[in-house]
């Protein structure tokens, strides 16, 4: 991905030797180190760069480097030491904290699996060319049919949470079928519908909460009953199988992406809407078919707190996660392994800033989120890095990403 | 106003695309540009007129060395350039168009349309280039339009004219208006650098000819040269003009197109009642000037547009309803007329692209799974096949030249059996080269028996493949000729005079 002109020369095969006439079997080779390098480089920079933004502002909120602030030109050693003091505690904290035992390794797992899943959705409506904002609304949805069939109704274990789980993707699949098939018939533009629909869905929980069916007994508050025993994952420790439902989900995107011939059409339709047409796809049932997978993982993304964590349905359940999944993808350079990669780190950053809260330092938790915020922000403009490091241009924007206004 | 270049270089990264260009420009000398696409012509212009900075090298004008840091130093500097595509804005009026960027104001800001339009009138009689200063620009026709940049670049007092490439969008006839136009120029001491990969034309406007390979100015060449000897110093090796073939083998009616009618989505007819039949084993020319419905035409043909009246049929089936899918599985091969817009996907591979409209093949793929070693397959045969210069198969198709991504284009619609080739345009923007091998391959398919309609602006393409061609002029067919058809005569068709024989009244 280098700009700079092919410059090797291949060798020329040795000519004295009777070259043997086999026809050369064409071999797969493995992707070239120049072609994900530089991303990995650039990305990694700009993990540093929000760390050492990170520690100064750490340095900032501790009290006992402001103290040492009215008299540091008196005597400055006092403020340096207390500030590494500050961010040394902090980030061991959220080291220890997040991956420091196995325990702490489970819940950044568990962290982990809905933006994974979450985030996969994105990814892949991104590689259709379409820009899901939706996975919030999505998510809801899955939540929704995910509860309702797990508190609802009576089923053996097993089953019950085979039942459940489906429910919940269908329910992602057919929010998110919604944009597709406006975009599909209408031309609607995926980001309107999908923002709009996160509004309704929203609407949709609060309403649903209210009525009897979704009500916890004897309860007054907005809360659903959790679900029944028979339709939550399996747990080992403080892991469920959820987790590994979600990297399983990992793997499958992966796959439709770069070996179906349901991916082939995804990215020729998000690289190319008309050579696609021309060559006989059928664009619509492409997008469509996009937002309904992508709504499906939003699904999944559900289950991962109602059927893992016993969480209920309630207007918080969602948090953010519908929107951190945006960013995960972004992140993620709208591969699956990289999303997968930057949900762990989103996961474990979210673990170890409660640990780093805790921490001596007591570093508010919230210097997580914007230590996630600086990380998308250099990852989004990967010429400021370069910049800023002075390393060689890239050409890495090549990965496809979402038309904007265009499409 | 003496232009001389001198050791001209220009680098990125390690690619050398200009290498020590020596030119000189004299006064009133019409000087031609000769180089395949790629060549290094259009970084060698963007130099002279302050787009690009020179790695190495300078500029003289008048012996005076000269450097600049924008198009503006250019223009100042008495350099005009018309670019191929234009640079007019379409509600203005010609005078409004003239004077943008330099408007001349009555005080108050009010603008002086009248002494705009007082320059127009002058310069169009002074150089005899005939224009209403009050017509709106999207009202005139292209060879008008081309005739006001010219205006634009002669108001900024332009003593060296670069024309881009200026006959690519022209008529026979705006052709040659447009070589009286030059002569006039030169005549009154106006310098022309002129661009072009069309050998006719160098030879019969140009005073001197250069031409650039590589990067690199490979000699300078009279008038007088044959074109196959300009050819060979274009592209470095004999090439073969004209196309070897054989009297057709003409069978029965293939594709048969009766009164189709498409009306565009502004309500506008664009396609009136057309009617012809593309028989097997033959090359059906549709010859014209862009935008006269061609485009619509052969969409129509393949479903990407539906027509609003009229019958489409192949091998006597109605495919008027047909989606480009099923048109493609009724054995119509397409070649577009944009291949970056409708042809490939440029940030797939050259082995995506190759299989593109192929995928679904029982060959390619297994219910969901597609079957990567026969892609793989594929590729490697239909790169050595169809000799596509590229670096592996797994390189982007954006990244390979012009030529080579219309050869993945043509090698993919060749690789299934074809009833009928519908190819539009299939050697615009490729290098003399591939142009030879392309049209080769068209041949050859006809001679398999497949009926093939050409599309193409290009009159020589027409002749070199045709066996029968029809001329579209404003949505319609306004005649059916054979090759043997006088040039002037097919221009006047193209021009709209209808019919063949009034047309060969109308030159009498």
């Amino acid at each position: 991905m280098s700009t700079e002109p092919k410059t090797q020369v291949t060798p020329e095969p040795e000519q004295e030797q009777p070259a043997p006439i086999e026809k050369a079997q064409p071999v797969r080779r493995p992707m070239a180190a120049a072609d994900w390098l530089p991303t990995v480089k650039t990305t990694l920079a700009a993990i540093v760069l929000a760390l050492l933004i990170g520690a100064v502002l750490i340095a900032f909120s501790s009290r006992d480097v402001i103290e040492s602030l009215p008299y540091f030109f008196s005597y400055p050693w006092d403020f340096f030491s207390r500030a590494a003091d500050a961010i040394g505690t902090s980030y061991w904290a959220l080291v220890t904290g997040s991956v420091g035992s196995a325990h702490a390794v489970g819940t950044t797992l568990v962290r982990s699996a809905p933006l994974i899943c979450a985030g996969l959705g994105v990814t892949l409506a991104f590689r259709a060319g379409l820009f899901n904002i939706g996975a919030q609304g999505q998510l809801i949805l899955g939540a929704l049919a995910a509860g309702y069939v797990g508190f609802t109704w009576d089923l053996p274990p097993g089953l019950h949470l085979l039942v459940a789980l489906a429910a919940g993707i269908l329910g992602g699949a057919l929010w998110g079928g919604i944009a597709g098939v406006l975009k599909a018939r209408t031309g609607a533009h995926e980001v309107i519908t999908t923002i709009m629909l996160n509004y309704l869905a929203a609407a949709v929980l609060i309403y649903a909460l209210g009525k009897n069916a979704f009500q916890r007994p004897g309860s007054d508050n907005t809360q659903s009953p959790p679900v029944f025993d028979s339709a939550t994952f399996p747990t080992i420790g403080n892991l469920h199988l959820g987790v590994v439902v979600a990297f399983l989900a990992a793997g499958l995107v992966w796959w439709i992406l770069n070996r179906s011939t349901l991916g082939f059409e995804l990215r020729a339709v998000g690289a190319n809407p008309d050579a696609s047409r021309t060559a006989g796809m059928n664009v619509p049932a492409v997008y469509t078919t996009a937002m309904v997978v992508a709504g499906g993982l939003a699904g999944l993304a559900a289950t991962m707190g109602i059927l893992g964590h016993h969480d209920s349905l309630s207007p918080t359940m969602a948090g953010s996660i519908g929107f951190d999944a945006i960013t995960v993808a972004l992140l993620g350079r709208a591969t699956p392994l990289g999303t997968v990669l930057a949900g762990l780190l989103f996961g474990a950053l979210s673990v170890g800033g409660v640990a780093m809260q805790a921490s001596a330092a007591s570093t508010p938790k919230e210097l997580t989120e914007v230590l996630q915020a600086l990380i998308v922000l250099f990852v989004a403009a990967p010429a400021l890095i370069q910049g800023m490091l002075r390393m060689k241009s890239t050409d890495e924007n090549k990965t496809v990403m979402a038309k904007g206004w265009g499409g | 106003m003496k232009l001389e270049i001198r050791g001209l270089t220009k680098r990125f990264g390690s690619f050398t695309a200009n290498d020590q260009i020596d030119l000189t420009i004299e006064p009133g000398e019409i000087h031609c540009l000769l180089g395949e696409n790629g060549a290094g012509k259009s970084t060698l212009m963007n130099m002279l007129y302050g787009l690009l900075d020179p790695t190495e090298g300078e500029l003289l004008i008048d012996g005076e060395p000269v450097k600049f840091a924008s198009p503006g130093d250019a223009i100042a500097a008495g350099i005009g350039m018309v670019h191929q595509h234009f640079m007019l804005i379409p509600v203005f009026t010609v005078a409004e168009n003239v004077m943008l960027g330099r408007e001349q104001t009555r005080g108050l800001g009010f603008l002086n349309r009248a002494a705009a339009a007082k320059l127009v009138r002058e310069l169009s009689t002074t150089y005899r280039l005939a224009v209403d200063p009050d017509a709106l620009v999207e009202e005139i026709p292209v060879g008008v339009q081309q005739r006001v940049e010219i205006i634009k670049a002669l108001a900024n007092h332009a003593k060296v004219l670069i024309l881009d490439e200026p006959t690519a969008v022209l008529t026979p006839q705006e052709i040659d208006e447009l070589m009286g136009i030059m002569r006039e120029l030169k005549k009154q001491g106006t310098s022309i650098i002129f661009i072009t990969h069309k050998l006719r034309e160098v030879k019969a406007i140009g005073d001197r000819i250069s031409v650039i390979r590589r990067g690199k100015v490979v000699g300078t060449a009279d008038p007088s040269a044959s074109e196959a000897e300009l050819a060979e110093m274009m592209v470095g090796r004999s090439v073969k003009l004209t196309v070897d073939k054989t009297a057709p083998q003409v069978g029965a009616p293939v594709l048969e197109v009766k009164d189709v009618t498409v009306v565009d989505p502004r309500g506008v007819q664009v396609v009136k009642d057309v009617s012809f039949e593309a028989r097997a084993g033959e090359v059906l020319g549709i010859a014209g000037v862009q935008g006269n419905g061609q485009t619509e035409l052969i969409k129509s043909l393949l479903g990407l547009v539906k027509p609003d009246a009229g019958e489409i049929t192949i091998d006597g089936k109605d495919i008027r309803k047909h989606g480009p899918r099923e048109s493609l599985a009724e054995g119509i091969g397409y070649i577009p007329e944009d291949r970056s817009h409708d042809g490939y996907v440029g940030a797939f591979s050259v082995r995506e692209n190759l299989v593109l409209d192929l995928y679904r093949n029982e060959e390619f793929s297994r219910g969901l799974a597609l079957k990567l070693d026969a892609l793989e397959q594929n590729a490697a045969q239909r790169i050595e096949e169809f000799d596509i210069r590229t670096e592996s198969m797994e390189s982007a198709v954006s990244s390979l030249s012009g030529g080579n991504q219309q050869k993945v284009v043509v090698a993919r619609e060749f690789s299934r059996p074809l009833k009928v080739l519908i190819a539009s345009q299939p050697t615009r923007g490729v290098d003399v080269g591939s142009i030879e091998f392309i049209h080769k391959r068209i041949i050859a398919e006809r001679d398999k028996g497949t009926a093939v309609v050409i599309v193409s602006t290009e009159l020589d393409e027409i002749f070199a493949l045709s066996d029968r061609i029809a001329v579209m002029y404003d949505g319609r067919i306004v005649g059916t000729v054979t090759p043997d058809i006088a040039r002037e005569d097919i221009g006047l068709m193209m021009a709209g005079a209808h019919g063949p024989a009034e047309a060969a009244e109308a030159t009498a």
